[in-house]
């Protein structure tokens, strides 16, 4: 290192290098004035449309402000310096930090019995069957044997039916066999219940193991109800009852809902807001139906267009920041999902949504039938007789698992970087790959991008965020508050 | 304003000694310069007298000094045969620093020490190796600063290690430009260190033309960003430090987004208003801007980093320039020493909470108003 001598002061023009290299890059228009220009760190300029042609041309930037933001957001590069690619390698590093933590969610379906019969449900069965439809022990043992092997130093178990809790005492099984044989993992666990199925006993040891609840809510009891019944009464009544027992005795932040999205709920945007603002949640996630067969049994109910599910989207949403604007903490998971993603260095851990694709990368599933498949999607294929996903028996071992032709097909397409469509898109940073629905969807894993519903919903969510994100400065603090929330 | 150094007369003396100050029991207006290192057989050595006026003895005796008041038990300070007296640690402030040098590989438009040619490494050296030693084991917090620390090179990891053995449990808050750390193996020297350690770091801008203007220095912007990436390599605690001055306050919210997309790593980002002295004076038409010329574009930065989670810390900045909101974050800076209040604050309401202004500064902001 060098010291400096006394010198005279040097104009700024001395430290500019008006010349500049390109660096990866891609680009879309944002709306009819704008291009979208993201690089490969994942940062973002919003110019407008012909920028993308001078740069390419290296024609010299005159807009003192666009030239500093195309340096800052990695897009160029001054002449002479390639010290800054360094800092990009980091930024793509942490990106794919996930990657090192191979396979961290473990879902174990332990039954498929169910004491509802929900007309969306891909799996479930009403039937007393515990020998063919409840998860073996040997198996079972197996599966938690192969869980523990995961590289993964934090993973997270999560029960899964049917109805998990109709199932209790395998339950209770898996959790003190897991924690009696784990050495070394940080693990937390999840039960998925239909949250009409509770009782001291099981509150018990929800707190014992400090095992969090995630139950289903799909709005106002009419809606509720008419997507999940039960076999008498009311599931919604049900379903709410259970929340504020699990809440007295958990803690109100220990219990979680989801909805799905069916063509009659796709009429009610608000009124569903409203049934989980009045429940006391603080957030929803916006989730359209699985298009996967069982779904799709009764069409009239199931079945709509995604442009549907967007417009019944983005009216939520809008109606969602409204409630924010006014003061009120209220979070779209989804959106915080790709705002994440959108606005840090970090990726989020939400498996649908990642690249490489979080089947099999980030979930495994051991199935009551005592075979591993790579995510729920994969396992409920089964039940029409698709096995394409299914990796090999809970018996068969890690290598052979991971190494089976099956998990090789999720592989090969699982790199959104590597699709085509994808690979010069330029929200893929943001976006995932799903090589089990465009298989469920399109009959082929790899995917024809022009006409996926899958593409077409993300790329339309993606870029919709995006313009909210720069439309003012109260809604980017409100995301802000969503991604930073616990 | 507190004078830490001063000129007075001296007998008795040749060269130089460092020692800590202790009351004496003869002498009413005078203290005793202690130091074992002359004498590692008597951990008492008395080495000179400082004292208020002249003392009829064989020992070096120094006196007449105009900062002689301030001078307490458990100070270290300098003196030397030009009869100088330098003091080097105050025991009862939380202010302390190891000065390196004057030298440096940057020459900041703003530079409040403008660094000088003159190779005065030995010098500084001498005093902190004597130093070290000699400080109190409950100080809660050192500063290093310069010119660029580093500059010293291998020495400068002797100047650590010293803190780390003999001061264990004190926080070393050092001032560098971090280029050094473009070299990755200087870095990694910072592991063994990591446990008591902060690097503050300036980062004046989002991209290489303005920050490189600022320090004047071709190249600076990537050699620090790559420095402070290899740091994170090792976690160490980083607290960047962004001056709020006129070339580079248009970009203060891009400059926030930047970090928080490219240092997440940092444990707290320091925004700070200018010291106006130094080189500053002679760049006052381009740096000088008023608080409220920046208040919104700042409080958007401070917002977007806290809601992000980066630790925001105001510096050097009266509370009444800034808005309210912003009150919260602002940090009582300024060196016990530098700090200074004006008249008109007597009648404020908030003074006992507000640091002041520099003492240092040959402008000052027109906005002071009490609250
Ligand atoms: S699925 Fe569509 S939106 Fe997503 S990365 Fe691929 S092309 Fe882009
Ligand atoms: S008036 Fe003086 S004491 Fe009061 S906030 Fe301003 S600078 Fe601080």
């Amino acid at each position: 290192m060098e010291v400096v001598k006394r010198q005279k002061f040097k104009p700024k023009e001395h430290y500019n290098s008006p010349g500049y290299k390109l660096l990866p890059f891609k680009y879309l228009h944002i709306d009819s004035t704008n291009e979208l220009i993201v690089g490969a760190s994942g940062d973002y300029v919003i110019a407008p449309i012909g920028s993308v042609e001078a740069i390419v041309k290296r024609r010299p930037i005159s807009n003192e402000k666009l030239m500093r933001d195309l340096h800052a957001k990695h897009i160029i590069i001054d002449e002479y310096e390639s010290g800054g690619l360094d800092v990009i390698a980091n930024r793509i590093r942490t990106k794919k930090d996930h990657l090192l933590q191979l396979s961290s969610l473990h879902i174990f379906v332990l039954t498929l019995r169910c004491n509802h019969t929900c007309h969306y449900c891909q799996v479930s069965r009403v039937t007393q069957d515990k020998q063919s439809f409840d998860l073996k022990k040997t198996d079972l043992d197996h599966a938690i044997e192969l869980m523990l092997k995961s590289p993964s130093k934090f993973i997270t178990m999560e029960f899964q039916g049917g109805e998990p809790l109709l199932a209790f005492d395998l339950l209770k099984y898996a959790v003190e066999t897991t924690l009696s044989l784990n050495t070394d993992k940080r693990i937390n666990f999840v039960i998925c219940t239909n949250g009409t199925i509770y009782n001291e006993e099981i509150i018990k040891f929800c707190l014992k193991y400090d095992i969090l609840i995630s139950t289903s809510l799909d709005g106002p009891e009419f809606l509720h109800d008419s997507n999940r019944k039960l076999r008498k009464g009311s599931s919604y009544h049900d379903v709410i009852a259970g929340i504020q027992y699990f809440r007295n005795a958990l803690g109100k932040d220990r219990i979680s809902a989801l909805m799905t999205a069916s063509s009659l709920s796709l009429k009610y945007p608000q009124e569903i807001i409203n049934a989980y603002l009045e429940n006391g949640f603080h957030n929803i996630f916006l989730r359209p139906i699985s298009p996967y067969g069982f779904a799709l049994k009764s069409p009239k109910k199931n079945y709509y267009e995604t442009q549907q599910f967007l417009e019944f989207y983005e009216k939520a949403f809008e109606y969602i920041l409204q409630i924010n604007l006014k003061g009120t903490f209220f979070r779209e998971d989804f959106a915080s999902v790709i705002l994440k993603k959108i606005l840090t260095p970090f990726q989020s851990n939400y498996v649908d949504l990642q690249s490489p694709a979080g089947a099999i990368n980030s979930v495994l599933v051991y199935n009551y039938d005592g075979y591993v498949y790579a995510s729920d999607e994969s396992r409920m294929l089964a039940e029409q007789n698709d096995y394409s996903f299914r990796l090999g028996h809970v018996s068969d071992g890690y290598k052979k698992l991971l190494t089976s032709d099956e998990a090789l097909s999720v592989f090969k397409n699982s790199l959104n970087e590597a699709l085509n469509g994808c690979s010069d898109c330029a929200v893929s940073d943001f976006c995932g790959a799903d090589p089990v629905f465009h298989h469920a969807i399109q009959g082929d894993a790899y995917g024809h991008r022009p006409t996926s519903g899958f593409c077409e919903k993300n790329m339309s969510i993606i870029k919709y965020l995006i313009r909210k994100l720069e439309e003012s400065t109260s809604v980017r603090n409100i995301f802000y508050e969503w991604i930073s929330a616990k | 304003m507190i004078n830490l150094s001063s000129r007075g007369k001296v007998e008795n003396l040749e060269g130089q000694l460092v020692g800590k100050l202790r009351p004496s029991k003869g002498i009413k207006y005078g203290f005793e310069l202690v130091n074992s290192l002359y004498d590692p057989t008597n951990e008492d050595r008395v080495v000179a007298l400082v004292s208020q006026e002249r003392l009829n003895s064989q020992l070096p005796n120094i006196f007449n000094l105009s900062n002689y008041k301030i001078l307490a038990e458990g100070d270290v300070v300098y003196i030397n045969d030009q009869g100088v007296l330098d003091i080097l640690y105050r025991r009862q402030s939380k202010h302390n620093t190891l000065f390196i040098t004057d030298q440096c590989n940057s020459y900041c438009l703003m530079c409040s020490q403008p660094p000088k040619n003159k190779d005065d490494f030995d010098f500084h050296y001498f005093r902190n190796k004597c130093l070290i030693p000699l400080m109190d084991e409950e100080t809660e917090v050192i500063g290093i600063t310069g010119g660029e620390p580093f500059l010293l090179g291998d020495r400068m990891i002797e100047i650590l290690e010293d803190l780390k053995s003999q001061l264990p449990q004190t926080t070393i808050h050092l001032l560098t430009n971090g280029k050094v750390f473009a070299w990755n193996d200087w870095a990694e020297k910072m592991e063994q260190f990591k446990e008591n350690l902060i690097l503050a770091v300036p980062l004046y801008s989002d991209n290489f033309v303005d920050h490189d203007y600022i320090v004047q220095s071709n190249g600076a912007f990537r050699q620090t960003m790559l420095g402070l990436h290899n740091l994170a390599k090792y976690q160490i605690h980083i607290e960047l430090r962004v001056v709020l001055q006129r070339p580079t306050i248009k970009r203060i919210e891009e400059l926030s987004l930047f970090i928080t997309k490219n240092l997440p790593f940092v444990e707290s980002v320091a925004f700070m208003g200018l010291e106006f002295t130094g080189l500053a004076i002679a760049n006052k038409d381009k740096l000088w801007i008023e608080p409220s010329e920046y208040a919104s574009a700042l409080k958007k930065s401070v917002f977007l980093l806290d809601r992000f989670g980066i630790r925001v810390n105001i510096f050097n900045m009266p509370l009444c320039v800034l808005e309210p909101e912003l009150r919260d974050f602002a940090t009582k800076s300024i060196s016990d020493w530098k700090r200074s209040y004006l008249d008109k604050c007597e009648h404020c309401s908030a003074k006992s909470d507000c640091g002041g202004v520099f003492g240092t500064s040959r402008q000052l902001t027109n906005e002071i108003s009490p609250l």
